[in-house]
């Protein structure tokens, strides 16, 4: 009967996708920048997961559940559209300036300062899409170059050049920030 | 290599995600070139400092509640006792007072309530790795195991031949006593058929109770109480009671 088979999948599911919260959490995060708007997405996130973990093949439970809060979000987005841009490849504009562009500028010597955690956190929140949640993925939730390809469904060329790209705008972002506390 | 290409594999190198092959190629363009040798340190340098930062969110614990009470989930539904004894910690009420009106629920709440608690002990038994204590398909190994554990002999009967597999034995715990659960499984379908002793020997025929999605058949013969619980259809669970019910009265006999 249906109902010790649901229960017996919801305490797989249970063990295999729970351990992961604090990491669906954090992207949440930094991806709708709202607690409550994060915490929302994060519960609709693992009932979608829940509903359609008969299909998971598995192996890497991190990354699967990351392209299901990705797809909330970006409903998330939808909904909410007047405020931000969706997560959305824009390629024509974005991708296509030069990488290397915002640190040229940088003296090679200058060290970064460390910084408390809430600011080095706005400066990655600032970072346009869909770089930060590339920097996020990897930096952040320690995803690999594969997995991360995997959870935005892009292809591994892809992810690195928007990671170079996110890596160079934040420390571009720092430099002018600590250049700016001088 | 140009630049072009070095300054986006350089990332892959400071996350170890090159081969060798690519990564020697990197290194061979950095060490020739003092740009990309900086764009290099500085990534470095970046990486050590958020390293050493602390970026992640922990959820809050009201969000691990709402997500955990939003999934199915064997619950454990409280009983009288347990509603009464939060009750009386909770209130005014004397501790003399509140026994008083424990006994009385209790006697007339106690076959719901040890309905409740057989239910819940099905329940366990399907998480993994609790079915079982002894597994046997063979009744003359199941049955010494329990001896020495219970004041009870729980029957163990083979009814391999009449469609329900014998699975093995567990102590399972019901009304605070240590009780005998005998699991015979029929296809996919897994029967804990639980036993305990009582002072009457009264035949109490059996009767079939829902909880939960899951059917209880319950009856008493020769001073013992059983509980069949399963997921089966109640027909099926009834079957199996008679099958069972018949191949006592003929070890008994015979």
């Amino acid at each position: 009967m249906p109902v010790s088979d649901d229960l017996q999948k919801a305490q797989r599911f249970r063990e295999m996708a729970l351990p992961y919260l604090d990491d669906v959490y954090t992207l949440a995060r930094y991806l709708l920048r709202d607690a409550s708007d994060a915490e929302d997405a994060v519960q609709e996130c693992y009932l979608r997961a829940l509903k359609h973990f008969d299909s998971y093949r598995g192996p890497a439970m991190k990354p699967w559940l990351f392209a299901i809060l990705r797809n909330v979000c970006n409903a998330e987005y939808a909904r909410r559209a007047h405020s931000h841009t969706a997560i959305e490849d824009t390629p024509e504009v974005a991708e296509q300036t030069p990488i290397w562009q915002e640190t040229e500028a940088s003296p090679e010597t200058e060290v970064l300062r460390s910084r408390d955690a809430g600011a080095i956190r706005k400066l990655i929140d600032a970072l346009a899409e869909p770089f930060k949640e590339t920097f996020v993925l990897r930096e952040i939730s320690n995803l690999s170059y594969r997995e991360i390809a995997e959870a935005v469904g892009a292809p591994v060329g892809t992810v690195m050049s928007r990671l170079a790209r996110a890596r160079a705008m934040l420390r571009a972002a720092w430099m002018a920030e600590e250049e700016h506390s001088k | 290599m140009t630049c072009d290409e070095a300054k986006i594999l350089l990332h892959a190198l400071l996350d170890n995600e090159l081969d060798a092959g690519h990564a020697r190629e990197v290194e061979a363009h950095i060490a020739g070139c003092p740009a990309c040798a900086a764009e290099i340190a500085a990534q470095r340098e970046m990486q050590r400092v958020l390293a050493d930062t602390s970026l992640r969110y922990a959820a809050p614990a009201n969000l691990r509640a709402r997500i955990e009470a939003s999934m199915p989930q064997p619950q454990r539904q409280p009983t009288r006792r347990s509603v009464l004894r939060g009750f009386a910690m909770g209130s005014a009420v004397s501790a003399l007072a509140a026994s008083g009106v424990v006994a009385v629920v209790l006697r007339q709440d106690d076959q719901q309530r040890i309905l409740s608690e057989v239910v819940s002990a099905h329940l366990r038994s399907l998480q993994a790795g609790h079915l079982t204590d002894v597994i046997s398909t063979d009744q003359h190994t199941v049955k010494p195991w329990f001896n020495g554990k219970l004041d009870v002999a729980p029957p163990v009967i083979d009814l391999t031949a009449q469609g329900f597999t014998l699975v093995g034995g567990r102590l399972d715990y019901i009304d605070a006593r240590a009780i005998g659960a005998v699991v015979y499984r029929r296809r996919q379908h897994l029967i804990n058929l639980f036993v305990s002793q009582t002072a009457s020997a009264v035949y109490r025929a059996p009767k079939t109770e829902t909880m939960q999605g899951f059917n209880c058949r319950r009856w008493g013969n020769r001073g013992l109480n059983f509980w069949a619980v399963s997921d089966l259809g109640a027909d099926e669970l009834a079957e199996f009671v008679d099958r069972f019910e018949a191949a006592m009265k003929g070890n008994v006999e015979g």
